[in-house]
């Protein structure tokens, strides 16, 4: 299965998990979601995004967007999730990164919701009417806790140096893509590369696998991070970043961007 | 001030501050509490972990996104940073936006990140901004991401134990849930402060001088610790101290 193909198992309205910046994320799957065109996502960010996000919203492809930030980190602001926002291109559903990792951890438990501390009093909750806040049913004095609803995405979409030959794929430490695989569907993976091994055969690489038995597709995408790092395998690059962030200050530059290096680059391969 | 400069004096005074705590973390875009925790831990003699998000050498987490904030929930996590586009005199925090009405904001900033719940788990958290002008320190928040300590029987082992900025050290007085001018950075003056801080704090008749970095703090941050920073924020550290990483 190549980028595209993988793209196309992506309906319109989907809800898709997808990792923060260091992580391991699918920006060649992300262009390729761009060029197919797909609209109407509600798009989870566990817990957080940066450029991902910001193209997705830039290219019309979010209509919710539940996050507890967007940010290009050192190369600033996301400016078509700034633009996006004003222009209420999409429903906003702001967070804190603790209430989006265990609404996820609570659809990877099959349970409808989960208590989570903090959050009192803050415009945070105020703003969220899908929370709500009970009294701890087991303390002896009143003792309001929010609860979250599961969060149970469509598909988690993220990118990992490689899977094996039987299709499992190894994370290493990133656990949050388990959480996020374990939370949806189907997961939905690009690699660097295929190996033929078997990640299950030793404790020490089993430790750092996702089980192909959550995978739904899995396609190879050498460099598939880019222009983000992947890990320390490879660095983002610095280059393009300022590039992106520059272009994607105004729709027209934003468009160019879209037209040269989503549109026009996958027409010249 | 000529043998120090103002991040060196930031990074000492948050080192001095982490002193005593077991396990420090720090979060996005913080270099200068990083490089302040890295100092901290090597002045420990070994009984202080610092965990600096974004990392490879510099992170024990191995558990996902997540273990961070359960480790805070468990009372394991002693101090974090938090900031703000907006700090009010009763400690509220907003790092979503401001003006407008949100989500419309006027000014939209990245979102809450993980304050909405660290600032109420970690007990010493300390609230580190450095500008340091009235539109920042503001009478009210135009946006709650986390709410100040409300001494209302609500579970809440953390909380702010002050503010440090470009100017001065604010300690905050939970009990009346007001800010303390501590001490002023040297080259500043309370009157600096005052003029450029939108929000009512308690001033004692005389304010000390932010204590200024001993040489050897200094040899230690630039031979040491500016290598060490420079792993998680090359730039900042190529700016600072005009080093690579280790």
């Amino acid at each position: 299965m190549d980028v595209d193909q993988l793209a196309g198992l992506i309906p319109d309205g989907a809800k898709i998990a997808v990792p923060p910046d260091y992580s391991g994320v699918a920006i060649e799957a992300t262009r390729a979601i761009i060029r197919r065109g797909i609209r109407g996502l509600h798009l989870v960010c566990v817990p957080v995004s940066g450029l991902q996000a910001d193209m997705l919203i830039g290219a019309g492809c979010v209509a919710t967007l539940e996050t507890s930030a967007v940010s290009l980190g050192e190369y600033g602001t996301a400016p078509r999730f700034v633009a996006g926002l004003k222009g209420r291109a999409f429903r906003m559903m702001d967070a804190t990164c603790p209430a989006i990792h265990a609404a996820i951890q609570a659809a990877g438990k099959g349970l409808p919701f989960m208590p989570l501390r903090g959050l009192l009093g803050s415009d945070l909750l105020a703003s969220r009417p899908d929370w709500k806040v009970m009294d701890n049913p087991f303390a002896e004095a009143a003792d309001p806790i929010v609860l979250l609803p599961a969060i149970r995405p469509d598909i988690a979409l993220f990118h990992a140096p490689y899977a094996d030959r039987n299709g499992n794929v190894f994370i290493g430490r990133r656990r949050e893509l388990v959480a996020m695989a374990h939370a949806a569907t189907t997961a939905l993976v690009t690699v660097e590369e295929i190996r033929d091994v078997d990640l299950l055969g030793a404790e020490e690489t089993a430790a750092g696998t996702l089980a192909g038995a959550y995978i739904g597709g899995i396609a190879v995408a050498p460099r598939g991070a880019w222009p983000l790092n992947l890990w320390n395998i490879y660095a983002h690059d610095e280059t393009h970043m300022r590039q992106y962030a520059e272009m994607a200050r105004t729709d027209e530059g934003f468009t160019a961007y879209l037209d040269r290096f989503v549109h026009r680059a996958a027409a010249a391969e | 001030m000529a043998d120090f400069n103002r991040h060196e004096l930031l990074i000492a005074t948050i080192a001095r501050l982490l002193d005593g705590c077991r396990l420090v973390a720090t979060g996005a875009a913080s270099p200068i509490p990083g490089a302040g925790a890295l100092l901290a831990r090597a002045r420990s003699g070994g009984r202080m972990r610092v965990n600096v998000l974004g990392s490879i050498r510099n992170d024990f987490l191995c558990d996902g996104g997540v273990e961070l904030f359960d480790l805070a929930a468990q009372g394991r996590l002693d101090a974090f940073f938090l900031g703000g586009g907006q700090i009010d005199g009763q400690a509220n925090i907003n790092l979503v936006g401001a003006g407008g009405s949100y989500p419309q904001t006027d000014v939209r900033w990245p979102g809450s990140f993980g304050s909405g719940y660290l600032y109420y788990l970690v007990p010493r958290v300390i609230l580190f901004r450095e500008e340091h002008t009235r539109r920042v320190m503001v009478p009210k928040v135009d946006f709650v991401s986390a709410a100040g300590p409300a001494n209302d029987g609500t579970y809440r082992p953390g909380g702010p134990i002050g503010l440090l900025t470009n100017l001065c050290w604010f300690a905050f007085d939970r009990a009346r849930r007001r800010f303390v001018l501590e001490t002023v950075h040297p080259g500043h003056s309370v009157e600096e402060v005052r003029d450029n801080t939108g929000f009512d704090f308690d001033c004692p008749d005389d304010v000390p001088e932010t204590a200024r970095p001993d040489p050897a703090t200094l040899t230690l941050l630039r031979d040491t610790i500016a290598r060490e920073i420079a792993e998680t924020y090359p730039r900042f550290a190529a700016q600072i101290f005009g080093v690579s990483a280790a």
